[in-house]
């Protein structure tokens, strides 16, 4: 099985692969507090980023709401822990499905009634934007006020409840991006991989050709819906508290799409490679802000969205193709 | 990397003072402006707030306090401090990060950050790291009942808040001869607006207050149009208008009633918004009148003229109020702390924190001390009202500058 | 409650609606046309918002007389930033265009912060606090000019459409584009000229709306997604569409507001545009079919 995943990709993308990955499961041993810090985000980043590639870069559609499912998944994992007890693990088996379900809600109201392109993306924003209003009112999950999470200890790691040191959560999100980047090969090297190309790049053919379109489109949805709760479910347990606001904002939304985009849709690497890019730029345009004395709230924001500007007019297929090309990593059967 | 800005004097603003700095090429790893005192090095406090994002307009009202500290402290004879500016972009997840950061670049106490969200992410990390973590405003009550023996917060939770509230109302209706029979309930629907309408339930039934509340209106607070929600509130004929509201919706309120011709008996606000400068500017003669119940500074106490003053230099024509205030005694208490523990040592500086006990403050109330749950108890509000772009203290006595005025003058008869 | 808050609530909607279908307006005929997915729309908006706030507040000039210059300036924005910038991306993939405009709109906000502070700004008239009392009716002054201008700049805008030359040629270019090309058309001057035109509706919606709102750099965001919304349920590339969806959508929340609890009335507008989108997706006075 390993054979066939690995079919077709050059040695030397391997080798890179694997130095990347001992890299990452070093870093927090020499890394800074704060280097870990931003290291976690870039993880959350690179997970969400490939699970909403899956719809977007695999399947075609392009979801704005997918703050949706990492909220959906925050909000139910984060309750039943404040109000049962129970432990993130268990959580995490009603949360995926709850999010699975929310994903196959909207997946069905566009597929069933054929809306496309930017209308799904509208009613994906229009979605997520119910359920945070939704939460701002749900008193059970005490609403606007926000939900808290009791936070214990930090000094030994509880893995079943998800407490303790930064490093636990870095390596969760490390195991989860690599098995998401793994999945996702898989899957594209399946049949439903191929089914999805096939959606992607001309629906009508697919369908005539006798694909069910419908359903591996819905497909593409609740497994992307899925695989985001789970950050959302380790986003609640490692910051402790939960505002409808901001959990469910648009901004989330953007901010999980934007790395893919940079990155490059519709490749494995790509989300992975936006995200440590995008992250890094942030943080890379803070301290030299900083460094040069500027003081001046929005700053950092205008640089950024400059850079964002040049990325997209320079290379609107996203950084990783073209790194491909350049350092000769693609594949050999294209 | 690391930028330092030292606030030398209240003469140079934060704007002269760093295109200076980029004039001169800073270079990172000196610091040309510390001033060495008898204790030492200067503490190196890193103050978080809110600078960009839709929180900025506090988070730079709040920087204001941070701008005028250090002439008062070296005033009072406590050591200086070395301030590290942060910006949580009114975001979670950056003040995470920036926290994170600061403690790396080596501040000794952390200060901040306006918003329960972002306090409760920095209060983790500093938790954490077992560096001390002054809060200068954040209202959630959850953020010192986390068991934390790093994290203090020197302002009141929603309850306190609500209590001292109706506690000042009923002086003020003492004080007037007037009181509402009934009131209209208005709140943002925010963190702190659901809070204190959590909190009224509760808190409430506790005073025998005259009136009571006929109904309750929350909208949202990204609403720009709250002429229905106006309208509602004029048609439940109440008396008075009791509010949790922020600056753009006071204003905006405020208009709508100017336009739906309604004056009630009187505004009572247990929030931000109705005070604040820009509500005072753009309402002019049509802003007197509404009764604030918040946290505020006690204008008789001698720290507080000093600080009036100290504002009034560097930023002429801005109203001293509760941002500036509690930002400024975050940092007081930070080097009042280092002066009484004689070292940069995190559980020092904490235990020190811990035990702190001044009288000669700000804020009313007997001073800032902190329980065992790291909460300043003591707090007390105050209530405040709007007269010629002026804002009079009028409750508790003790703190009262000024008598209330009753009831609020008719918008229509206001040239 | 009294009848007559009914009637002045929905009054109040109606009116609030009207400026909404401006704004919207705009995004119908740049999306409609252009078929690119303007997310900086609202950030445009908010640009006219803030000329309109510094001229008032340097030279007290009334935002309404205004009206026609800031749109001109919107309309050279508009037009520069299509022939420039936009024009190659649109025949590129949605999620291109959109992180091309979601850039834009980032250094537009945090430029404007910059520029003017986070302090909420806006312009004081001498008729900001007029209202009209008509028996137990009171109109808001404002809101009314606000309402009635945009029903004359839509009014101008629909006779451009259909009466002129330019007008017909942008539509022949919206509904066939291979074969306005055929035709000889210049299509990307054109489509900058449609461009120009949106963010010209957008600019006048700007100057009426900061009449009524006060303007802060984040502002845009909640109206770009607004502005989305209208278009999809009054119907894309139809102009009335645009104005009888504002309408609708401010009614909808302004007597949601008064029946349930204001601070959801949010969620009704989202309701009607799923509902719209599920069963009639080309709007309710849409012409193609979606």
């Amino acid at each position: 099985m390993i054979a066939r995943l690995i079919e077709g990709v050059p040695r030397r993308a391997l080798i890179l692969l694997g130095v990347l990955l001992l890299g990452l499961i070093m870093a927090p041993l020499v890394a800074s507090d704060y280097l870990l810090t931003v290291l976690i985000l870039i993880l959350y980043f690179a997970y969400t980023g490939q699970a909403w590639n899956i719809m977007m870069g695999f399947a075609g559609q392009l979801s704005l709401g997918h703050a949706l499912y990492v909220g959906l998944g925050a909000y139910t994992a984060a309750t039943l822990y404040v109000h049962f007890g129970i432990g993130p693990w268990i959580g995490l088996l009603v949360a995926v499905p709850v999010a699975a379900l929310a994903g196959a809600f909207v997946g069905f109201l566009a597929f069933r009634f054929r809306v496309a392109g930017v209308y799904f993306a509208i009613l994906t924003i229009a979605v997520a934007e119910f359920a945070r209003v939704g939460f701002d009112h749900l008193n059970w999950t005490s609403g606007s006020s926000g939900l808290f999470l009791p936070v214990a200890q930090y000094t030994h790691n509880d893995l079943w409840n998800l407490r303790g040191h930064p490093a636990m959560f870095y390596y969760i999100l490390l195991a989860a991006t690599v098995l998401a980047f793994i999945g996702c090969r898989a899957l594209l090297k399946s049949r439903i991989g191929y089914f999805w190309l096939a959606i992607r790049e001309d629906e009508e053919a697919a369908r005539s050709a006798g694909i069910d379109t419908f359903h591996y489109k819905m497909a593409a949805v609740v497994i992307s819906a899925a695989m985001t709760s789970f950050a959302g479910v380790i986003y609640a347990f490692f910051y402790n508290n939960l505002f409808p606001e901001q959990v469910f904002h648009i901004v989330r939304s953007i901010e999980i799409i934007l790395g893919p985009i940079v990155g490059g849709i519709g490749t494995l690497f790509g989300p992975i490679l936006g995200a440590f890019v995008l992250t890094g730029l942030a943080e890379t345009l803070t301290a030299a802000l900083a460094a040069a004395g500027v003081d001046l709230p929005g700053t950092k924001q205008v640089f950024y969205g400059i850079c964002l500007l040049l990325v997209i007019m320079a290379l609107p297929d996203g950084i990783w193709p073209w790194l491909c090309k350049r350092i000769g990593l693609a594949e050999r059967e294209k | 990397m690391k930028r330092k800005l030292s606030s030398k004097t209240a003469r140079v603003t934060r704007r002269t003072f760093t295109t200076g700095l980029g004039a001169a090429g800073f270079v990172a790893g000196t610091a040309p402006f510390n001033i060495v005192r008898a204790q030492g090095a200067a503490l190196k406090v890193g103050v978080l707030l809110p600078r960009s994002g839709y929180q900025a307009g506090i988070g730079q009202d709040c920087q204001r306090g941070v701008d005028i500290t250090a002439g008062i402290l070296k005033d009072l004879g406590l050591p200086s401090l070395q301030i590290i500016n942060a910006d949580t972009e009114t975001n979670v997840e950056v003040a995470r990060a920036r926290a994170e950061k600061l403690i790396g670049e080596g501040a000794q106490l952390l200060v901040g950050a306006f918003d329960s969200g972002q306090s409760s992410a920095i209060a983790q990390v500093a938790e954490q790291k077992g560096i001390p973590y002054v809060i200068n405003i954040a209202a959630a009550p959850p953020i010192t009942e986390q068991g934390y023996k790093f994290v203090f917060r020197n302002f009141p939770t929603a309850g306190m808040i609500l209590r001292d509230a109706f506690v000042d109302q009923l002086e003020v209706f003492t004080a007037t001869g007037g009181a509402p029979k009934t009131a209209v309930f208005m709140h943002v629907n925010d963190t702190f607006g659901t809070a204190m309408k959590g909190g009224i339930g509760a808190v409430m039934p506790k005073f025998d207050m005259p009136y009571k509340i006929v109904e309750t209106i929350a909208y949202d607070p990204a609403a720009r149009d709250l002429s229905v929600e106006i309208s509602k509130a004029k048609a439940t004929g109440a008396d008075a208008l009791l509010m949790v509201s922020r600056l753009n919706d006071a204003i905006l309120l405020t208009r709508e009633l100017v336009k739906q011709r309604w004056t009630p008996m009187a505004i009572l606000s247990m929030g931000p918004g109705w005070y604040e400068d820009q509500y005072l500017k753009t309402l002019g003669k049509l802003s007197d009148g509404p009764l604030s119940f918040v946290p505020w500074y006690d204008p008789n106490k001698k720290l507080s003229k000093q600080l009036e003053a100290e504002l009034a230099k560097a930023h002429p024509g801005v109203n001293l109020n509760t941002n500036h205030v509690y930002t400024f005694e975050a940092l007081l208490i930070a080097a009042d702390a280092y002066k009484r523990a004689g070292s940069t040592d995190p559980k020092a500086l904490a235990d020190a924190v811990r035990t702190t006990n001044i009288k000669d403050n700000v804020s009313i109330g007997p001073g800032i001390q902190f329980d065992a749950k790291g909460q300043n108890d003591k707090i007390l509000g105050g209530a405040i009202q709007n007269r010629g772009g002026k804002l009079i203290t009028v409750a508790p006595k003790e703190a009262a500058n000024g008598k209330p005025a009753w009831p609020l003058q008719p918008y229509d008869k206001r040239s | 409650m009294p009848a007559d808050i009914y009637l002045n609530v929905a009054i109040g909607g109606v009116l609030t609606g009207l400026v909404y279908g401006l704004m919207a307006l705009g995004l119908s005929v740049i999306f409609g046309v252009v078929r690119v997915v303007n997310f900086a729309h609202g950030e445009m908006m908010t640009i006219a918002m803030y000329i309109a706030v510094t001229l008032f507040g340097a030279f007290h000039l009334d935002p309404l007389l205004m009206l026609v210059p800031i749109a001109a300036v919107l309309f050279a924005f508009g037009y520069v930033l299509q022939a420039g910038l936009i024009n190659a991306f649109i025949t590129r993939p949605e999620h291109t265009q959109f992180l091309l405009l979601v850039a834009l709109a980032i250094i537009i906000v945090n430029v404007q912060l910059i520029l003017f502070g986070p302090d909420a700004q806006n312009v004081q008239t001498s008729y900001s606090y007029d209202s009209f009392q008509i028996g137990a009716l009171i109109v808001d002054a404002t809101k009314a000019y606000a309402g009635a201008a945009a029903i004359v700049v839509a009014a101008a805008l629909f006779t451009f459409f259909k009466y002129t030359r330019v007008g017909t040629a942008i539509r022949a270019c919206a509904d066939n584009y291979t074969g306005a090309l055929v035709v000889g058309l210049d299509v990307r001057h054109l489509y900058a000229l449609t461009f120009g035109l949106g963010a010209a509706c957008v600019g006048a919606a700007g100057v009426m709306l900061v009449l009524i709102v006060d303007v802060t750099p984040s502002l845009g965001p909640a109206y770009t997604l607004l502005a989305f919304v209208i278009v999809i349920t009054g119907g894309l590339g139809s102009m009335p569409g645009a104005l009888l969806g504002g309408v609708l959508i401010g009614l909808t929340e302004a007597m949601a507001g008064l029946l349930f609890t204001p601070s959801a009335k949010s969620m009704f507008a989202f309701a009607i545009l799923v509902l719209v989108l599920l069963f009639r997706p080309q709007g309710i006075m849409g012409k193609r079919a979606a």
